[in-house]
């Protein structure tokens, strides 16, 4: 036997495909965005906003990860979006490989922007590159605004943080000006919305936001 | 609780790399694990036994573990101390402003093979 050095990631395999398949959807125009977030944050909630909202301007599609029945693929289809069901194996988390069976099953063509909605923890997702254009996370007001310190990598690597349920704030110790300062410490690049998908208060800001990038993604 | 998935992408990257070489048996994998990536290495090996015996390469492959412990550095004091003890503040300074200098990787050191030409 002969010793063979690597010094490899262990998500080396991973993060090619990643790289490959954020490549193919970018020649493609279609603009990914993985969802990360606890379960309960309003994942659903959220996309079902955007999904009303936007459905007119842009072909729409929700990848949604079979470990995780938050979303019903009806109410996705009824708002007017694709729904596809990726499959997990139970994993705690969606990788390259799994997203491109869902890329493989839409006709990514039609689709201007998706949504990959990654299982609900913040913590294994984190450490897997999915091959998203964006990745974004939603913390909700009742989770506390002490999670950056709890969770910093799921904030180092997002690009785009949703504070969301923010009509709940008087209800909830939650010291948003906090948030921030801990959020940009992490992260000084990553843009932060807060909003309520209930009031639609912030809503608008998170929407053109959407609209521009996956504009900027076609070119 | 990540540990499975990172099996399965060893063990790709290691089918690519036999394929490569030609390796017809590998002996045991070597990875460094920090102390904070948040890989448990006992349920870690445990997913390993679990998976290896479906890789006719990695039957028989014994996984090493080695640790690498987690510092973190103080930007205010400059001096480094242990990331495990004392978490996010520093113990000299109590300052915030610190950050993780190692401990958070997990790679593939090295592996122990044999290819086509020995056997």
């Amino acid at each position: 036997m002969k010793i063979i050095e690597l010094h490899k990631s262990v998500t080396d395999s991973n993060d090619r495909d990643a790289e490959k398949l954020r490549k193919e959807l970018k020649e493609r125009g279609t603009f990914l965005i993985n969802v990360m977030s606890s379960p309960g944050a309003g994942k659903t909630t959220l996309l079902s906003k955007i999904i009303t909202d936007l459905k007119n301007e842009v072909r729409i599609a929700v990848m949604e990860a079979d470990i995780d029945a938050s979303v019903d693929a009806e109410r996705i289809e009824a708002l007017g979006a694709k729904s596809i069901q990726l499959h997990t194996d139970g994993m705690c988390h969606m990788d390259a490989g799994m997203t491109r069976q869902g890329i493989e099953e839409m006709v990514i063509e039609e689709i201007d922007l998706a949504f990959l909605e990654n299982v609900g923890n913040l913590i294994c997702p984190a450490e897997f590159d999915t091959g998203a254009s964006k990745n974004l996370m939603i913390l909700s007001v009742p989770e506390g605004d002490d999670k950056p310190l709890k969770y910093p990598l799921m904030f180092e690597t997002s690009d785009v943080l949703v504070v969301s349920k923010t009509d709940a704030l008087p209800y909830f110790d939650f010291d948003m000006e906090k948030l921030y300062e801990r959020v940009r410490r992490l992260n000084p690049k990553i843009e932060i919305f807060p909003v309520s998908a209930k009031t639609s208060e912030g809503m608008e800001a998170l929407e053109s936001w959407l609209l521009n990038e996956t504009k900027e993604w076609k070119k | 609780m990540h540990e499975l998935g990172i099996v399965t992408h060893v063990a790709k990257t290691l089918d690519e790399l036999a394929e490569e070489n030609h390796i017809t048996k590998i002996g045991s994998v070597t990875l460094q694990v920090g102390e904070v990536s948040g890989i448990m290495t006992d349920y870690f090996t445990d997913c390993w036994n679990y998976f290896r015996v479906k890789h006719p390469i990695l039957k028989e492959a014994e996984l090493r573990i080695e640790t690498i412990p987690a510092i973190t550095f103080c930007e205010d004091c400059r001096q480094e101390y242990e990331t495990v003890k004392y978490a996010k503040i520093c113990p000299y300074c109590k300052s915030e402003h610190t950050y993780l200098v190692q401990g958070n990787e997990c790679t593939i050191k090295e592996i122990e093979a044999e290819t086509e030409e020995e056997s």
